[in-house]
């Protein structure tokens, strides 16, 4: 009762076609909702499972392991003073993390299907709640990362802290391709079938088991088009430090892509949200 | 009073496709649907008819109002509930609410098997729209509620049906928004869970905050609500007493001739993987009459087509007999000790009930399929499937008539002098 005090006032007005103006305030009203769902998401995933956590660190492992193989033993492509597993495992977590969060995220709306057709709340909170739970699992196999560091005794240079930043954009890309796939795939099912095949096509097209100097240099602007690009070799700028150079207009180019898909992403799962419950 | 909720002329219309019974689409219909449109576009529209659920709806809810929405299958009343609780936009018109709206379209919203009772109260009141600190607050109450306390750190897949719908209709009952918006979730739960829900929302009402209550039963409005609104096809029909209104309602039900049961509108929150597309009533060798005589047994016979072998799932069926208020329920699923099995195409089922000994009144039936699973699934639920009267009824055979006797149990006096 006591929380109903002085709200009485606010006056909200449901009409068609109009976004809300105070939507991004809900969205700050629904926040405990947003962190309930993630909460929710992270315990559900661990429970029944005998070795809970562990799976984070060996799926990620093992792929390092064969890239390593298949990459750096077989195909001897250059390392630049880097151990190859090094450079394959500052590249596997951020798409790792992209991949996970990507199809978790695009499939979320429809999985909670039953929510979205008997409650109110900004739809967005759904596939970006799935996204922190992956950000979980990304902590984790970080770990990996940090032991990795220490056996090959690997010391990062300053650049470490500017690490954040391209998490960050490992986030604004898995939420921006999300928030395209998942009001996609309310309406059109086939969405379900595209998604795991951009996550395994895009393994192999991304620099994860190679570095992206391989790529001849009137090349790499076409090479940048993938997104996915400037998280992963920012990642591997910020972790190996001295020995790893980026370059620059593939960057921006890709960095620009990566934006563009973010801010439209919004506007269509805004666009798309009101009708959610309708076609679900 | 200040008003608290004016609509003002809404309307949802909704694109009903005859093709596909599913109202997303893929790539591949998009795509076929532009090529037969290409090829001849003069029957484009064909495919799609439009349907409008709601039309020129205008009311007015006053601070403190307790309405109930009241009107038959498709007659927009959830439509009407989702548009108020924001769960949909309306396609004209506008709403203004003023305070915070609670919707419970269903109880248990969001519950997630294999969290414990425990998760799922925090995890549900958020879904709700409660703060952590307000669960928090509440928590204790909510878990003495549901009577649930020894099994709060159980999984709630280990919850046997009934737990389970305690413990969520606990959460609910714990709302404090200023607007309670609630649909017909207290149809289900045994008889005195649904009491004790009656009872909450009482409370809820009596403290002044504005309730909306959609039901089918009388007496729950009676008690609930000082005021009703009477739906029909999308329109309103009446707005003021509930009275009133529940006699215009019956008039509306017992006009209606020959029910199209396949093609009548179905909540949208079933799956319609079997679908119930007959209805036959049979008492004294005639088959659905008009009045019947409730002291001869009654065969009921369902006609279901299912899409696919409904073989593993458990399915059940169930009837409910009202006049104003819930008089029987029949689950097949625990009459029969084993699942109903359906075959790919058409199922009769048929029920047969000694006999109901009724007394006069009008008495309307609903069928539903549902998965016997919680939460509680439909595949396909038809309210107000069959209405009948009973008009003349004499158990004891005196011609006289019974008074308020709702029903008559067959039994003997004597008298016994000492033993």
């Amino acid at each position: 009762m006591e929380c109903s005090a002085g709200k009485t006032s606010d006056l909200l007005i449901i009409e068609a076609g109009k976004s809300e103006k105070n939507y991004w305030l809900d969205l700050i009203k629904y926040r405990e909702l947003f962190y309930f769902l993630a909460w929710r998401d992270i315990l559900v995933r661990y429970k029944q499972t005998v070795i809970g956590v562990l799976w984070v660190l060996i799926r990620p492992f093992l792929t390092m392991v064969v890239f390593t193989v298949i990459f750096g033993n077989i195909a001897k492509l250059p390392s630049d003073g880097v151990p190859y597993p090094l450079l394959v495992f500052s590249a596997m977590l951020p798409w790792q993390f992209f991949s996970t969060s990507l199809t978790d995220s695009s499939n979320s709306i429809v999985a909670n299907a039953n929510m979205i057709s008997k409650v109110y709340f900004p739809r967005i909170i759904v596939p970006a709640s799935s996204i922190v739970v992956n950000l979980f699992d990304f902590a984790i196999s970080f770990s990996i990362l940090l032991s990795m560091m220490v056996f090959y005794q690997f010391i990062p240079s300053w650049k470490i802290i500017t690490l954040p930043f391209f998490i960050l954009l490992a986030v604004l890309a898995a939420l921006g391709m999300g928030l395209w796939f998942t009001a996609l795939n309310v309406k059109y099912r086939d969405f379900r079938f595209i998604i795991p095949f951009i996550v395994q096509f895009g393994l192999y097209i991304s620099p994860v088991g190679f570095n992206s100097s391989v790529i001849p240099e009137n090349w790499r602007l076409l090479y940048s088009l993938n997104p996915m690009v400037c998280v992963i070799d920012g990642f591997r700028w910020a972790i190996l430090g001295q020995n790893i150079s980026i370059h620059v207009p593939g960057f921006i180019l890709s960095l620009v892509l990566l934006l563009m898909i973010f801010f439209t992403g919004i506007q269509y799962f805004r666009k798309t949200e009101r009708t959610f419950a309708d076609v679900i | 009073m200040t008003t608290i909720i004016t609509a003002e002329n809404i309307g949802k219309k909704y694109i009903i496709g005859h093709q596909s019974n599913e109202r997303y689409s893929t790539i591949r219909d998009v795509i076929a649907n532009k090529f037969k449109g290409l090829l001849n576009s003069s029957k484009k529209s064909i495919e799609h008819e439009e349907f409008w659920a709601l039309k020129n709806i205008n009311f007015e809810i006053k601070q403190g109002d307790r309405v109930g929405i009241i009107g038959r299958n498709g007659a927009g009343k959830s439509t009407l509930l989702k548009v108020l609780s924001r769960i949909t936009e309306p396609t004209e018109g506008r709403v203004k609410v003023k305070g915070r709206v609670a919707s419970l379209l269903e109880v248990g919203t969001g519950f997630h098997p294999e969290l414990t009772g425990r998760e799922n109260i925090f995890l549900n009141g958020a879904i709700l729209g409660m703060s952590k600190n307000e669960i928090k607050r509440k928590f204790d109450e909510i878990v003495a509620f549901s009577e649930i306390e020894r099994f709060l750190d159980t999984p709630v897949k280990r919850y046997s049906s009934g737990m389970y719908v305690r413990l969520a209709f606990a959460v609910a009952a714990h709302l404090e928004p200023e607007i309670l918006v609630v649909d017909e979730v207290l149809a289900v739960g045994d008889a005195q869970f649904q009491q004790k829900c009656l009872g909450k929302m009482e409370e809820v009402g009596k403290e002044g905050r504005t309730v909306l209550f959609v039901s089918h039963n009388l007496s729950s409005i009676k008690a609930l609500c000082d005021e009703a609104i009477l739906l029909h096809k999308g329109n309103i029909k009446y707005k003021g007493d509930v009275t009133e209104a529940f006699d215009r309602y019956s008039n509306i039900l017992n006009s209606k001739t020959n029910v199209d049961i396949k093609n009548i509108k179905r909540s949208s929150d079933c799956t319609l993987n079997a679908k119930i597309v007959d209805f036959r009533l049979m008492s004294e060798g005639k088959v659905n009459p008009e009045n019947i005589d409730s002291t001869k047994p009654i065969k009921i016979k369902v006609k279901i087509e299912a899409k696919e072998d409904l073989i593993k799932e458990n399915i059940g069926i169930m009837l409910y007999l009202r006049d104003t208020c819930q008089i029987l329920t029949h689950f097949s699923s625990s009459h029969w000790h084993f699942p109903l099995v359906l075959k790919k195409g058409e199922n009769i089922l048929s029920c047969e009930i000694a006999s109901p000994m009724l007394s006069q009144g009008r008495y309307y039936l609903d069928c539903l399929l549902y998965y016997t699973c919680l939460p509680r699934i439909f595949l396909d639920k038809v309210n107000d499937i069959y209405s009948f009267s009973v008009t003349e009824f004499d158990p004891y055979g005196t011609g006289l008539p019974i008074g308020e006797l709702k029903f008559y149990v067959p039994h003997s006096w004597k008298i016994v002098c000492g033993e």
